[in-house]
């Protein structure tokens, strides 16, 4: 094979050089520390080997915040690197790994992965389900997302990362312009977590059309669980083009065909418009999900039901249609003529009409209200101005003849930070504060998680509302410096500030998070936030089962009116039955491991290797076909002794009844 | 929250708009200032809804908010107004008409001479972009200069742009709006300057290593110092070779170069047949390196001129002249 031990480690920077013992220590120190409290049989039985829908909900969001912590890193240095002009604390090729890295991790390892861990943890709970509809499809999933994301994330101290931006256009990814094998992570590693994404995307569609519980038709959902739906049609609709288009890209760069490059007949932009046919309905995937949090959020602590909430419905399956006939708007400025930039304008303006109607019915499902102003609920208000302008600006983007002074510059950049970090970022903090309590059985400090969102939103504020006018003034994208002449010094510095504010923010988060384990109550109600849905009518944390007794929905908002009737919320005796679970399995771990080093050998372009590994996932396929584990059943005393222990206790809603 | 948000907000832009004046906003020629005027028009409707939209929250978030005196209260059963939803579905739409209509207006226009300027003759310059500089050919004027690029004022220029590497974006933003130049293809732009004077010009998709670096000045001069820097070149200029146009081509940062002939004469790269001068070796450095692929249209191909244009509407003279290379397969 001929392997190039020298040019295996990236060497020769200190940032990279550091990162690699700050690496090799980590790794060091958690095998000793989970050695050293015995924790090895715990982590393999309980988590690692789990199909239970909140335990893999929790992997997925530990990872998604490991993930926010390497993009925000390198979020930091690329400001670092602009906060004067003609700065060297960068060169040019370090940056362009960066930003590719930065663009890659936040969008579909922490955005994607945050949104998917709460959606495991709370959608079989708020349709009255007892897990996903394919538990272990589900543990696979989240271990092929993680195995692609660590694959991803080791590119940039073995063997160099992708530098052709999160986009990765052609011809500059191909290997006629990038003969390092940087770029071969991008297709691989994407490919590996793209493969896990898809089969989530088809484990939630037949969760929620299958497993709801009795009386909860379509029209009785709740909010998230409706735009969770819409997202992985979306998913299914959306992902097989990127699992193609990276296909080819790997094709392409690693036997040398011609679909995307300069000779031979390539065609770059085929690979741009494939790009954006999965990358547009992405950003609803990632945007959508996050609407519906916020629905809850709002619902919750407006102590009122969703305003207008069938306009809701019909305005997301509105925003997933569109998004599918939109991409074209990523480059106007391709010259595919007037008719299909007017088409393309359009259909992309007309996108703001649904996205209107969703934010006028949030604004009157609090009037009339009793606004409490809880952390989840900041981040809820916080989102519809910083939105509002992410969505004026998206607007105007859209208008393809103006496109033409805006594309490529920092306004582009400062408009999507602002659609995706209110309409993201600021929705998954929401949802973690307000089902932290559910997952944990604690909740996480409010006082703290105050400090975490002011600095938090006026830090994004002062990053990114600069940006708008440097791009007004011709700052352009990716671009690793700028001269001083350029008079863009005051603005690009204040950015850079901002982006201190930021993290400091992040850091605030993390340590609230430490201090809510460390000393946060556990004696809490399973419903301390007097929410309306079902996941607050069962225990927190959550009994592995999720329900003794599947509850009976009779209209929206089910859990507020059973309270508000004190109806079925007791639970007797009789109506005790077995339970039938799920086993855990070894098979989803064992098959990230193996996807993580086929596409390892991938990468490195070491051909045999790779064909080696690859038996390993066929024989994990047909292990998995000869598996008859039919799981196990709880038994009826077991039950009882779970349901006792959390009904019995003080200020229950939920009095036992014997 | 949403006032400290609104200062912050207020402060910014009022630091910003002091501060420095956008080059987006100071068209110096009519495809530029149609634009401008574009988003002028979509700021002021922008401008309303983010008022409407920022008042109304302040008013709601504000009266409804939870407080020691209404802790008893209980919000009313609400489950939507069917009148206030088709108020908020009916505006957006408008707004969105009253958007499109100009937009798609501007789109057909910017396609054009730009208004006024019909009757003037327009100059054509032929854009190549490659790693990382701009080759710019005068095809009637016999010249070609590389970074820089000087254009009678008053007059529409025709800017017809293509690639020989990477895919890049030209962008005069005091000129006008940019376009994507794209190997084997071809795009038009038209621009025009109103007054003699300088502005930066730009590359804005980003393509590698050189990227920040990629920019160029344009000259816009009086009619007679126009014609006069065209004597001055044909008289005074190298010829350009081919060998010394593929060194050109190499991933290189390249002062001012000027020369009396144009590279068009062997080769058009918006040709779809045209031939590739890509060269991965020259592309090597970081990381672990790959395999890279022997192409037979490629630098390596010493003698492949350019094929036999098939009619694409893109055949021009050079084609017709190099008719004796040789004829590849593909």
């Amino acid at each position: 094979m001929g392997i190039k031990w020298d040019e295996f480690f990236i060497t020769g920077d200190p940032l990279i050089l550091g990162s690699q013992i700050a690496i090799l220590l980590t790794m060091i120190g958690a095998v000793a520390a989970i050695t050293y409290l015995k924790k090895w049989k715990y982590l393999w039985t309980e988590w690692l080997t789990t199909v239970d829908h909140k335990k893999i909900g929790i992997m997925y969001i530990i990872s998604a915040v490991l993930m926010f912590f390497r993009g925000g890193m390198d979020g930091l240095l690329m400001k670092a690197q602009t906060s004067q002009p003609e700065m060297e604390f960068l060169n040019s090729q370090h940056y362009n790994e960066i930003f590719t890295t930065h663009g890659v991790i936040m969008i579909l390892f922490m955005a994607m992965p945050f949104l998917i861990g709460l959606m495991n943890v709370v959608i079989p709970l708020q349709i009255g389900a007892r897990d996903v509809a394919f538990p272990q499809l589900n543990a696979l999933s989240f271990w092929l997302f993680f195995s692609g994301a660590m694959l991803f994330n080791i590119s940039f101290v073995i063997g160099g990362s992708p530098d052709a931006g999160w986009t990765s256009y052609f011809p500059l990814a191909g290997k006629e312009f990038s003969p390092g094998i940087g770029n071969n992570y991008y297709a691989v590693a994407l490919q590996i977590a793209g493969i896990g994404t898809l089969m989530s995307g088809i484990n939630f569609i037949v969760t929620i059309l299958k497993m709801r519980t009795k009386g909860m038709t379509l029209m009785k959902m709740p909010m998230f669980s409706w735009t969770t739906f819409v997202t992985s049609i979306l998913i299914v609709a959306a992902f097989p083009i990127f699992t193609v288009a990276l296909a080819l890209m790997t094709f392409d760069r690693l036997y040398g065909t011609h679909f995307f490059t300069v000779s031979g007949g390539g065609m770059d932009m085929l690979w741009a418009n494939l790009f954006w046919l999965w990358g547009h309905p992405e950003v609803y995937i990632v945007a959508l999900p996050a609407f519906g949090i916020f629905s809850e959020v709002i619902a919750t602590f407006s102590r009122k039901s969703l305003f207008g909430y069938k306009s809701m419905v019909f305005s997301i399956l509105g925003i997933a249609l569109l998004s599918m006939v939109v991409w074209v708007h990523h480059f106007y400025t391709m010259g595919s003529g007037p008719a299909v930039n007017s088409f393309f304008s359009i259909t992309t303006m007309a996108i703001a009409i649904p996205t209107g109607v969703k934010m006028f019915n949030w604004l009157f499902t609090m009037r009339k209200g009793r606004i409490k102003f809880t952390s989840a609920m900041l981040w809820a208000l916080a989102f519809v101005p910083c939105f509002v302008i992410g969505g004026v600006t998206g607007v105007m983007l859209a208008m393809g003849a103006a496109d033409y002074q805006y594309h490529n510059t920092l306004f582009l950049v400062a408009h999507f930070h602002y659609v995706l970090i209110p309409g993201v970022v600021f929705a998954v903090f929401a949802g973690l504060y307000y089902w932290w309590p559910k997952m944990f059985g604690f909740m996480l400090n409010e006082k703290i998680g105050k400090w975490h969102f002011w600095l938090f939103v006026i830090g994004f504020n002062v990053t990114f509302m600069p940006m708008f006018f440097l791009g007004l003034n011709g700052a352009v994208r990716r671009a690793y410096t700028y001269s001083a002449e350029s008079g863009f010094e005051p603005l690009f510095l204040l950015s850079a500030i901002g982006s201190i504010i930021l993290a400091a923010g992040f850091a605030v988060f993390c340590y609230n998070i430490y201090w809510s384990i460390r000393y946060a109550d556990r004696n809490i109600s399973s419903d301390p936030w007097d929410a309306r849905t079902l996941e607050w009518s069962t225990a927190s944390p959550v009994q592995f089962y999720n329900f003794a007794k599947l509850p009976e929905v009779k209209s929206l908002d089910p859990f507020w009116h059973m309270k508000k009737k004190n109806e079925g919320l007791t639970l007797h005796d009789s109506e005790i039955e077995e339970i039938h679970m799920p086993s855990n399995s070894w098979l989803p771990i064992y098959m990230g491991v193996i996807f993580g080093i086929a596409g390892f050998f991938l990468v490195f372009e070491w051909h045999i290797a790779a064909a080696v590994a690859a038996i390993g996932i066929f024989a994990g396929l047909i292990i998995r076909s000869f598996d008859y584990n039919e799981g196990f059943h709880v038994t009826k005393d077991e039950i009882h002794r779970i349901e006792n222990a959390w009904r019995k206790t003080e200020g229950e809603v939920h009095d036992h009844v014997s | 929250m949403k006032k400290m948000l609104l200062s912050l907000t207020a402060l910014l832009l009022l630091l910003v708009l002091s501060g420095c004046n956008m080059v987006v906003f100071e068209p110096q020629g009519p495809v530029a200032r149609s634009i401008t005027e574009l988003i002028n028009w979509s700021l002021i409707w922008m401008l309303l809804v983010v008022v409407v939209v920022f008042g109304l929250f302040g008013y709601i978030v504000w009266k409804y908010r939870e407080k020691p005196e209404n802790m008893d209260y209980e919000p009313p059963e609400e489950h939507g107004s069917t009148l206030l939803e088709i108020i908020w579905t009916g505006i957006p739409i408008l707004i969105v008409i009253a958007l499109t209509i100009p937009t798609v207006k501007t789109l057909y226009a910017l396609e054009e001479t730009p208004k006024g300027y019909e009757e003037k003759e327009p100059i054509t310059i032929h854009v190549t972009s490659a790693d990382w500089k701009w080759i710019f050919s005068y095809p009637e004027q016999g010249i070609e200069t590389v970074n820089y690029v000087n254009i009678p004022e008053d007059t529409p220029v025709l800017f017809k742009m293509t690639s020989a590497s990477t895919m890049q974006s030209f962008w005069v933003p005091a000129l006008g709006g940019q376009k994507y130049t794209m190997p084997k293809m071809e795009t038009e732009l038209y621009l025009v300057a109103d007054n003699p004077g300088s502005y930066e010009g730009q590359n804005t998709n980003f393509n590698g290593r050189g990227y920040a670096d990629m920019k160029f000045e344009v000259l816009a001069q009086t009619q007679d110092d126009f014609d006069q820097w065209i004597d001055d070149v044909k008289d005074t200029a190298p010829k350009l070779t081919e060998d010394e146009y593929e060194g050109l081509l190499k991933p290189t940062h390249l002062g001012r170069l000027t020369y009396s002939n144009t590279h068009l004469e062997w080769v058009n790269h918006a040709d779809p047949n045209s031939k590739a001068y890509t060269n991965p070796e020259l592309y090597r450095g970081h990381g672990y390196q790959g395999k890279t692929f022997e192409e037979d249209d490629n630098y390596k191909n010493e003698n492949a001129n350019v094929i036999e244009g098939h009619g694409e509407g893109n055949g021009h003279e050079e084609s017709e002249e190099n008719h004796g290379g040789d004829h590849h397969g593909h």
